[in-house]
């Protein structure tokens, strides 16, 4: 299909991208189909000298895959990235035309893996989805997953365009280890960015504002009706977050809404405007939210996730609060910067003090075991079934981190 | 206009000569010595000078017509002032009035300030600078506008061709924070304190006619004496040298970005687990975020191992101003400083010791400090597959950065540059380098945010970190690595016209910089 511009689209001008002195690794697109003339290609870039040959031709590339013969098209480029500019370039078109077709780029191997259930989630780094800059390197700062956020972190007038980058960014950017989560928005619209992202091996889906299990069945249903379409096999996981009261009521409920769950996490911004109260460091306010999430998650089988902690320069009382999450029962925190990545990380670790602790249990259990004694004891202490295999799970979470000394891997 | 051209050792053409004199095309390092004997500047006779040491002249203007400024002289400044200096474009601009035409300025270093100097190289008094470029007098001559061709050396190249009669210094004009009637000086004091002045040595020394500029006049003697009295023709007193908050910055920042922080921190454990870092480990580190961050992390390395480094080498920083207090450092030898904390630290304590770069970087000294450090910390806009560095031009062809001490500096013990893999969309990594700097012989490794490469020379280095955990690639998995995320450069085409030379340490001419076409 051609098309070319009738006297109406002749007017009107997509604008898509980001543009401006502090703005990096982006490009801003200014596209006007027209019906005849050719394509005319005004770029400015600092990248010129080196990539100018290439951004232009790949840009012609992507208005002829679309059938578009003749446009003006402006290209600022900041050091864009090619999945990045084929990108702003695809929302450009889409605004002006329905073409149905996706300009993809190729699909790079490194994304390609699988997650399973109840692989560790101590830190889940946010990425908001409409900034390219913060998600190229993001994978190398080892957070157990990146969250390409397309929800609160996107203005409102950028949410298609978003789209876009984010379903590229799955397909080109290397994100390591990290296991690759999308925030998807509420409702249809929340529905509709699934379109997105499932076909692209994304490997888990955050489910914002989840009120009711109800909205955790949409959801999953449209990602099953996607996969069969795409033929796709792997699980897509889903992490509900509840961030008001019904969602906290509802907690259990939605917990064990949907077989793919692995875990469910509460927003806290969110959650403390519901009760019209303040958010504090102490969280005393949602103390008790937190807890039914806890008991909720244990008793679904499925992990706790806290909340963010906002304040980024704060690394003191990140680390207190990482370790009272802990206490608490949660498994993991998200990261709004790269910098919590380790706090949060050696919070929700055992220390040596409990590995150590935990490794004289099991040692003091398989003595009794072997003096066929039905009493364990170490010091003081009985020793019961639950104790040892709590010191069981600690031993295999040190194992899991590294964290054990090289005399006790035989454990 | 088809010149003969040169392939010097390192394989890069060069013309045969410069601004009219014969060039020594480089021969490869440690190669090259000069003979005969060092240059000398005419000799003084006190009796000339007043006998009551008073040699305040009225102003700067004066100062430079009882020098005799004429038509082509070479005129040379420092750069202690940074981006605050407001003497050196005065120059040029009393010379302009005057008539004054072709001269050859020889700084130091240039900064952003100097950008309106643009003006004078168009108006014909300024006929070429010999010292670096940037910013827009970089692009100004990139692009083939300045009449002479610029000759970039190191600081220690600098002093090298003063030393061996390569650049005669007509007239230095030295700004001093302070400075009494006699033309003794120094970097502290005063409103326009700066630290130390050390880049000022060879030029007072070796120049015909000296001037000392001052907006604080002290009493005789200014003690200590970074310049030395005796050198001194006149001494002018001005309201203002500089502006202050441009001379230093009021704090250096460990950079935020958290990938300059992964790539610190990688370099940190290449220096930790190769064993480079050790008790009495001597150092030196720019200014540069990530520098700073590296400073950080090597601190707490050596507290955790109660190590104590024995001396750093500056630009120094309050970071490690702070390890000399915190005594995981013996001394600081300093050229030159970065913040105010430094400036506190070389005012007071007599463990920080003003180390002018005449003894640490110069070719012709008789051995040189840069050779007794065993990590050096730099950076660079360009590695290629053979490890070879550029500083001066980006990969588009322009002159963006001068040299400073990094050619000087390639000469430690282990030279490691922790760089990003590409910036922006530029790669770091490159087939081969837009220009030719230092020679991959003497880069040893290479940290990025996506492994570190060691140069395959170094196969001590290789060996000491085997099995150590750490990210090691070669330097080709780099270069491909960003090629398969940038996409591969074109490159940008050069005309035949050479509008800056290259120098080595030693004076050789290890490449030059073409007239960019453009488009």
């Amino acid at each position: 299909m051609i098309y070319t511009a009738s006297a109406d689209m002749e007017n009107m001008i997509a604008v898509t991208g980001n543009s401006g002195p502090k703005v990096r690794s982006d490009c801003e697109i200014i596209l006007r189909i027209k019906d005849k003339g050719g394509i005319s290609i005004d770029l400015n870039s600092k990248v010129k000298t080196l990539y100018g040959s290439s951004i232009t031709s790949q840009c012609t590339e992507v208005l002829k895959f679309f059938g578009i013969q003749s446009a003006e098209l402006s290209v600022n480029d900041s050091g864009a990235l090619p999945f990045v500019i084929s990108a702003r370039l695809e929302a450009a078109v889409k605004k002006l035309t329905d073409a149905p077709k996706e300009f993809l780029p190729a699909m790079s191997k490194s994304n390609l893996s699988e997650s399973v259930r109840d692989r560790f989630r101590f830190t889940r780094l946010y990425l908001p989805g409409n900034t390219p800059g913060l998600m190229i390197n993001a994978g190398l700062h080892s957070a157990d997953g990146i969250i390409l956020d397309l929800e609160d972190s996107v203005a409102p007038e950028k949410k298609d365009e978003a789209r876009y980058l984010v379903r590229n960014a799955l397909r080109q950017i290397n994100f390591y280890k990290a296991e690759r989560m999308v925030r998807i928005n509420q409702g249809q619209r929340g529905l509709e960015d699934l379109d997105f992202v499932i076909p692209h091996h994304v490997n888990l889906i955050v489910i914002p504002k989840c009120d009711s299990p109800d909205d955790v069945k949409k959801v999953d249903s449209r990602i099953k009706e996607l996969a069969r379409k795409n033929g796709i096999k792997k699980y897509v996981f889903l992490m509900p977050v509840l961030e008001s009261a019904l969602g906290v009521e509802n907690a259990f409920e939605i917990a064990k809404s949907s077989v793919n769950i692995a875990g469910m996490a509460i927003g806290l911004e969110d959650f403390t405007s519901d009760l019209g109260v303040q958010r504090t460091a102490e969280g005393t306010e949602s103390f008790f939210a937190r807890s039914r999430l806890v008991l909720a998650c244990k008793a679904a089988g499925i992990q706790p996730i806290d909340s963010v902690f906002s304040d980024v320069n704060d690394t003191e009382g990140l680390r207190k609060a990482a370790l009272a999450s802990r206490a608490m029962g949660f498994e993991g925190m998200g990261c709004i910067h790269p910098r919590q990545i380790q706090v949060i990380r050696e919070g929700f670790s055992p220390t040596q003090k409990e590995i150590d602790r935990a490794l004289e249990i099991v040692e003091a259990y398989r003595l009794a075991r072997e003096r066929g004694l039905g009493v364990v004891a170490l010091g003081s202490k009985m020793i019961d079934p639950p104790v040892v295999n709590r010191a069981i799970k600690s031993i295999e979470l040190a194992k899991v981190l590294g964290l054990l000394p090289e005399s006790n891997k035989q454990h | 206009m088809a010149v003969k051209s040169l392939i010097n050792a390192a394989g890069r053409r060069i013309p045969p000569s410069v601004n009219g004199r014969q060039v020594i095309p480089f021969k490869g390092v440690g190669k090259h010595r000069p003979d005969g004997r060092k240059y000398s500047p005419p000799i003084p006779s006190c009796i000339d000078y007043p006998d009551d040491g008073k040699k305040v002249t009225d102003s700067l203007g004066e100062a430079l017509k009882k020098c005799g400024l004429s038509d082509g002289m070479t005129i040379s400044t420092h750069h202690h002032l940074r981006d605050g200096d407001l003497i050196s474009n005065r120059i040029f601009e009393l010379a302009s009035e005057m008539g004054i035409r072709d001269l050859v300025w020889f700084p130091s270093a240039s900064f952003p300030c100097n950008d309106t100097l643009i003006r004078y190289l168009e108006d014909g008094t300024i006929n070429r600078i010999e010292g670096s470029m940037n910013g827009p007098l970089g692009k100004f001559v990139s692009e083939g506008r300045m009449k002479g061709t610029a000759v970039l050396r190191s600081h220690g190249g600098r002093v090298q061709a003063i030393q061996d009669g390569e650049v005669r210094i007509d007239i230095a004009v030295l700004v001093a924070p302070s400075a009494d009637p006699f033309g003794n000086a120094k970097g502290t004091g005063g409103p326009s304190s700066c630290g130390v002045i050390g880049y000022s040595k060879a030029d007072y020394m070796f120049a015909t006619k000296v001037i000392v500029v001052t907006d604080n006049l002290v009493d005789f003697p200014c003690y200590p004496m970074e310049i030395e009295g005796n050198y001194v023709d006149y001494v002018v007193v001005v309201d203002k040298i500089g502006v202050p908050e441009k001379i230093v910055s009021g704090t250096t920042e460990i950079t935020k970005s958290p990938d300059r922080l992964l790539i610190a921190e990688l370099t940190a454990r290449f220096l930790e687990k190769s064993g480079i870092l050790h008790d009495g480990v001597t150092i030196q580190a720019g200014a540069g975020g990530t520098s700073l961050a590296i400073a950080v992390f090597v601190s707490e390395i050596l507290r955790k191992n109660a190590w104590k480094s024995k001396f750093g080498f500056g630009g120094s920083t309050r970071y490690m101003v702070k390890m000399l207090e915190d005594g995981l450092m013996g001394h600081i030898l300093d050229a030159q400083v970065f913040d105010l904390d430094a400036v506190r630290s070389v005012t007071d304590n007599p463990k920080h010791i003003p180390y002018p770069v005449f003894n640490a970087y110069n070719f012709h000294s008789k051995g040189n400090l840069t050779s007794m450090i065993d990590i050096m910390l730099l950076g660079a806009t360009e590695v290629d597959l053979n490890f070879n560095g550029n500083v001066v031009t980006h990969s588009d062809g322009y002159l963006l950065h001068g040299i400073g001490g990094w050619q000087n500096c390639l000469h430690a013990r282990n030279v490691i540059l922790p760089l990003p893999l590409f910036r922006d969309r530029i790669p770091v990594i490159v087939d081969e380098v837009t220009t030719l700097c230092g020679p991959g012989e003497l880069i040893d490794v290479i940290v990025t945010e996506r492994g570190i490469a060691i140069n395959p020379l170094r196969k001590d280095l290789i060996k000491s970190v085997k099995g150590s955990g750490l990210p090691l690639v070669t330097i080709r998995e780099l270069k491909e690595e960003a090629e398969s995320i940038c996409g591969k450069p074109d490159k940008p085409q050069f005309s035949d016209r050479v509008v800056a030379a290259v120098k080595w340490v030693d004076g050789t001419v290890i490449d030059v910089v073409r007239q960019l076409k453009i488009y």
